[in-house]
């Protein structure tokens, strides 16, 4: 069977690199200072989707993202692994979106694309870490869920059969499609980036990503591939009220810079005298031992 | 109505720690709004086996659900019995452990009643919000506070509209203890099939395998536990045998983990578990905010760094400057010599 698999992946701050000059004085993060990069969970579902295509022959895969018009890079590092195609959701009334905002735009997108087999994404993304919309996308398009992927081993008949990780163990689930499959970081790492595909794509861009007066204009009219879909709210017919900061339920209260505690330390050589001092004082004040 | 609810996890027959530690985090939210504590639980065989497991904690009213296909757990039986029961109980916050379960029913349940949830929250309060842009105020609201962006900043999140207001915790946050004073401790089996859909049950387990932890962290009272600078897979044995000498536990960072120096179920961190041991000894470790969010509460926190201005040393009691090569066999050494 060919499969429509389509690919949710999040363009994120790279917060496992947090610098020096991430925190502003004042104790907000600046963003500028992160570089932005594909979520890594969302690498590892990619790579089971192009797994997938690689097993069904005329298979396609999508990529579909949310996010301000530089989001549109995700999609060609999408494409230059393997990927058909991709779509970009962008638009100021999908600002300000929390997890359950965010599900509603993707479920609209994933609709109004039509007749998806299976939707892939990473099991959870590094800046929120919250793993939630996997199972709101697949709750509000009223699909079977299974997070936690490990691999995808095998989808037939209309089913998939999914190898999970479990607290403390492993489990194997059947699962009908159309079906929604978060992927963890832990599964296959995705295969890098393909030279020929790189070429092919290297200028393929959302609309919104040209300049004006584009000197690439007429490759786009020649190479309808190179023009990367863009929707806005009303292209995937999104009631405003539930998108973005207005769909939200949560609120931000507050936010705090972290700031710990220093104590009064000792500070000890490794000199043989002060590492058995310090063992020494810890047994007597019966802290070890 | 407006009662706080819990969501037992369960493997078998044996109710999670995790679950406890929230019932008796939910037992001090729902004296402090003055309502009830309910519990849920579902599984299979599970009447009989589960309640002394939960209500001691303070639990006024548990559901206990018990049917065939509702253990191992799926996603869609269990979504249905939590929302078809929050609609007619309308709770005003639910909890759950931040467990593979509970970060993939949270979420089903959370969007099926179109309420907030927060993920992995590390501190949850009671407390008013005044919200700037309707400047609408609101009166004890569930706090929900958890590290964001890699641990880098807190953010407190609150649920001004609806209902349930619903937050995860991860296992080791809260601390767990039987519930001193009075509660009602009724309990209750409705019927499933009410609940379920009969369309429910479309996963298929073809095969499920738990084991039981290898390691109590958690419950440890000495941690001994290495980072990157414990250079190698090799080079991070010696925190075994550092570990059995003292009868400690072996725990990591995630840099450590990440480098695959040690398996994953001892990363120490905001994304692994949280110690609250009598003494942390670090090694290795320089100290970013997602490691040092798991391990802060440690009573007595030992550096063992070769870079004396390592973060980590900031928070430490002692700091030992010093390569781990050569701190670690001291550390062995002289424990057994003055230990008799």
């Amino acid at each position: 069977m060919t499969l429509k698999i389509v690919v949710l992946a999040k363009q994120v701050p790279d917060t496992r690199n947090v610098g020096k000059d991430a925190m502003t004085a004042e104790g907000t993060v600046n963003r500028a200072a992160l570089p932005a990069i594909f979520n890594p969970d969302d690498l590892n579902a990619l790579e089971q989707a192009l797994r997938l295509k690689e097993q069904h022959p005329g298979s396609t895969v999508a990529i579909l993202t949310m996010g301000p018009p530089r989001a549109g890079e995700i999609i060609r590092q999408g494409l230059y692994r393997g990927a058909d195609t991709g779509y970009l959701l962008t638009d100021r009334l999908f600002a300000g979106a929390d997890t359950l905002a965010t599900s509603y735009a993707l479920a609209t997108a994933i609709r109004k694309i039509g007749g998806v087999d299976l939707v892939l994404g990473g099991r959870q993304a590094i800046d929120g870490d919250t793993a939630q919309v996997g199972p709101q996308v697949a709750e509000k398009l009223g699909m079977t869920q299974v997070t936690y992927a490990q691999e995808i081993l095998d989808v037939k008949d209309g089913k998939a059969t999914i190898l999970r990780s479990i607290d403390g163990g492993v489990e194997t689930v059947e699962a009908p499609l159309p079906l929604v499959v978060t992927v963890n970081g832990t599964a296959a790492p995705c295969r890098p980036q393909n030279v020929r595909l790189v070429m092919k794509y290297k200028w393929a861009t959302c609309p919104s990503e040209r300049p004006e007066n584009d000197p690439h204009a007429a490759l786009y009219a020649e190479r309808p591939y190179l023009t990367l879909t863009q929707w806005t709210v009303a292209d995937v017919d999104g009631d405003p009220s539930q998108c973005g900061f207005a769909g939200s339920p949560t609120r931000v209260k507050t936010v705090q810079n972290i700031v710990f505690q220093a104590k009064e330390s000792k500070t000890l050589t490794a000199s043989d005298a002060d590492v058995e001092g310090l063992v020494q004082e810890l047994i007597s004040e019966k802290i070890i031992g | 109505m407006d009662n706080v609810f819990v969501y037992c996890e369960i493997e078998g027959t044996v109710v999670a720690e995790v679950s406890q530690e929230l019932l008796t985090k939910g037992r001090k939210l729902a004296d402090e709004l003055g309502v009830e504590l309910h519990a849920v639980v579902a599984g299979t065989g599970i009447r009989g086996a589960v309640e002394s497991q939960i209500l001691p904690y303070g639990v006024d009213k548990l559901f206990v659900f018990d049917g065939k296909d509702l253990f191992p757990y799926t996603s869609a039986p269990h979504t249905d019995i939590l929302v078809n029961l929050f609609r007619e109980e309308k709770p005003q916050i639910c909890l759950m452990g931040a467990t593979v379960i509970g970060r993939d029913l949270g979420p089903r349940v959370s969007s099926s009643l179109t309420s907030g949830l927060t993920a992995d929250c590390t501190q949850l309060e009671i407390g008013d919000f005044d919200d700037v842009k309707t400047g609408k105020s609101y009166k004890n609201l569930l706090y929900q506070i958890r590290p964001a962006f890699g641990g880098n900043i807190v953010a407190t999140i609150v649920n001004p509209d609806h209902r349930p207001q619903m937050a995860t915790v991860r296992s080791g946050v809260m601390q767990k203890a039987l519930y001193a004073g009075k509660a009602r401790g009724e309990v209750v089996y409705p019927e499933v099939d009410r609940y379920v859909s009969p369309e429910a049950n479309v996963v298929k387990v073809l095969d499920h395998h738990v084991e039981a932890a290898r390691h109590n962290l958690k419950g440890a009272s000495i941690v001994v536990s290495g980072g990157y600078g414990m250079g190698s897979k090799e080079g991070f044995q010696m925190l075994f045998d550092l570990a059995k000498v003292l009868h400690a536990e072996v725990g990591a960072s995630r840099a450590a983990v990440d480098a695959g120096f040690c398996d994953a179920d001892r990363q120490i961190g905001q994304t692994g578990v949280t110690v609250h041991p009598k003494v942390y000894i670090a090694c290795g470790i320089s100290g970013q905010i997602q490691h040092i969010a798991g391990m802060q509460d440690s009573s007595i926190i030992i550096s063992v760094n070769s870079d004396p201005d390592a973060p980590i040393n900031k928070i430490a009691d002692y700091v030992i400057v010093g390569t781990v090569e050569e701190v670690i066999p001291k550390l062995i050494k002289y424990y057994k010599k003055n230990s008799k």
